[in-house]
């Protein structure tokens, strides 16, 4: 057994949150810098000229890239050999979020109650969890930090296996399509692919952990997300939604097994500013 | 770029087109989702409002809290489409103006076009940037709000697109280099 404090878990995420909430991973900025060359409208380019300055400003002076500093979801992979002390491994999540978003000066953006209270937590927490148990004595943590701009123009649907890739493909463009302008394009477009309705919309989520310049290692979901890109970008929404041809920097498809009578789809919309953080205890 | 001095003139509201950009000064008040429906409800009430909606313009903003030295955190527009129900009735009582990201409503436009109001349209998750172009910040109301609380911002050359002007012309129905 390997003796591990939460204490460190909630270090780690802690700075991690005002990491990501000022920097946008290297693979992103690559992404945003090649769709800056591909636009020619003085709209669309001033729109990327805009969002490349922001990330130099909110890097070098350490202020958030948006003021959405979003809600937090942790993916911890627990090694079967680790033991925990200094209590729950969730506690110390929301520890480090709450220190995290307070310190850094990050907005509160979570309230208690979605229907009747909404009232502001004020420190962000709670965090969404989930736990996986695997082999080792090591732990895995990778979080993201959402914002809801683009989370409200996610969607899931229930297809039948007879809708096959057309349909699959109809529904992600169709979301794309509705996000529009107001989900800050250009985004990146998580899709999850099988399971049931609640792991689809999750591996949907996971999906877009995986940094832009990656693709999916199985060669025929690597050509369903690149055709998805190029028919996105043929949507002519563009960069804002000034119109242009930046309407999305990569389509990242997760698929899992489903049962015989179903095809879920899942389509997590996020926008430019996609933050994530993957470290290792 | 077109510099803009708030308040607008009926006359400088008519010349403002869809699609421009501007470089916007003057006094701007900040709200979103939950101080809108405190206010809405006043005006239901027919309360006071805790500040003057009379050529107001009100900009969709919940800013990260101000570092100390800082005037405001990160300050980008949030999505103005939540806010739609409230424009009509908002126009009605003075609004003239609203900052925001994304399309609008029939029903807003129709309302921008009635009062010869504007919408103008910030970069969305510029939030860092556009911060530099607000000055001064001071609270007006719904403190306990935090973020969304309402507050009164001086802006200072602040980068906006027109994105629906008194004609009900929009931004967003524009196609590449349209003009």
């Amino acid at each position: 057994m390997r003796e591990i404090s939460v204490r460190e878990i909630e270090e780690r995420i802690a700075e991690a949150c005002g990491e990501i909430a000022v920097r946008y991973s290297p693979d992103l900025i690559k992404a945003l810098q090649k769709g800056r060359t591909q636009e020619t409208g003085f709209r669309s380019v001033t729109a990327m000229d805009i969002l490349l300055q922001n990330a130099e400003t909110a890097a070098s002076q350490n202020i958030p890239i948006c003021q959405d500093t979003g809600l937090v979801i942790v993916w911890l992979k627990i090694g079967s050999e680790v033991h925990f002390t200094d209590g729950l491994p969730s506690e110390a999540v929301n520890r480090g979020v709450a220190r995290g978003y307070t310190e850094c000066y990050l907005r509160a953006s979570s309230v208690t109650d979605p229907l009747y209270e909404r009232k502001n937590t004020k420190d962000n927490t709670p965090a969404v969890i989930y736990t996986e148990i695997v082999e080792g004595d090591q732990v895995e943590i990778e979080m993201m930090a959402k914002g809801f701009g683009s989370e409200n123009k996610s969607a899931l649907k229930m297809l039948t296996p007879a809708d096959g890739e057309k349909g699959v493909k109809d529904f992600v463009l169709e979301t794309i399509r509705n996000a529009g302008p107001n989900a800050c394009p250009p985004f990146v477009v998580g899709v999850g692919i099988g399971g049931t309705f609640d792991s689809c919309a999750v591996n949907a989520k996971r999906a877009l952990l995986r940094p832009v310049s990656e693709s999916n290692s199985d060669p025929r979901y690597k050509k369903l997300e690149d055709d998805l890109l190029t028919e996105a970008n043929q949507l002519g929404i563009g960069p804002l939604g000034f119109h242009g041809r930046t309407t999305a920097l990569k389509v990242q498809v997760e698929y899992a097994p489903t049962h015989i009578a179903g095809l879920p789809v899942a389509v997590n919309m996020c926008c430019h500013v996609c933050r994530h953080a993957r470290m290792v205890i | 770029m077109k510099k803009l001095q708030l308040p607008l003139s009926e006359a400088e509201r008519e010349e403002l087109k869809a699609g421009e950009p501007v470089l916007l000064s003057g006094i701007v008040y900040t709200a979103r989702d939950a101080a809108h429906k405190r206010l809405f409800e006043m005006l239901d009430e027919g309360r006071e409002l805790p500040f003057d909606l009379k050529d107001a313009v009100i900009y969709y903003v919940g800013p990260t809290p101000a570092r100390p030295g800082q005037v405001i955190g990160s300050a980008g527009p949030t999505t103005s489409s939540r806010m739609d129900p409230y424009v009509p009735k908002m126009m009605e009582n003075g609004m003239i103006g609203m900052i925001g990201k994304g399309r609008r409503s029939e029903k807003v436009k129709e309302a921008v076009v009635r009062h010869k109001g504007f919408y103008l349209v910030a970069a969305g998750g510029a939030g860092a940037l556009l911060s530099h172009s607000i000055i001064k910040r001071e609270p007006v109301a719904f403190e306990d709000l935090l973020s969304e609380a309402v507050t009164r911002i001086t802006v200072k050359d602040f980068p906006c697109f027109v994105g629906i002007d008194c004609r009900g012309d929009d931004i967003y129905d524009l196609k590449e280099d349209d003009e």
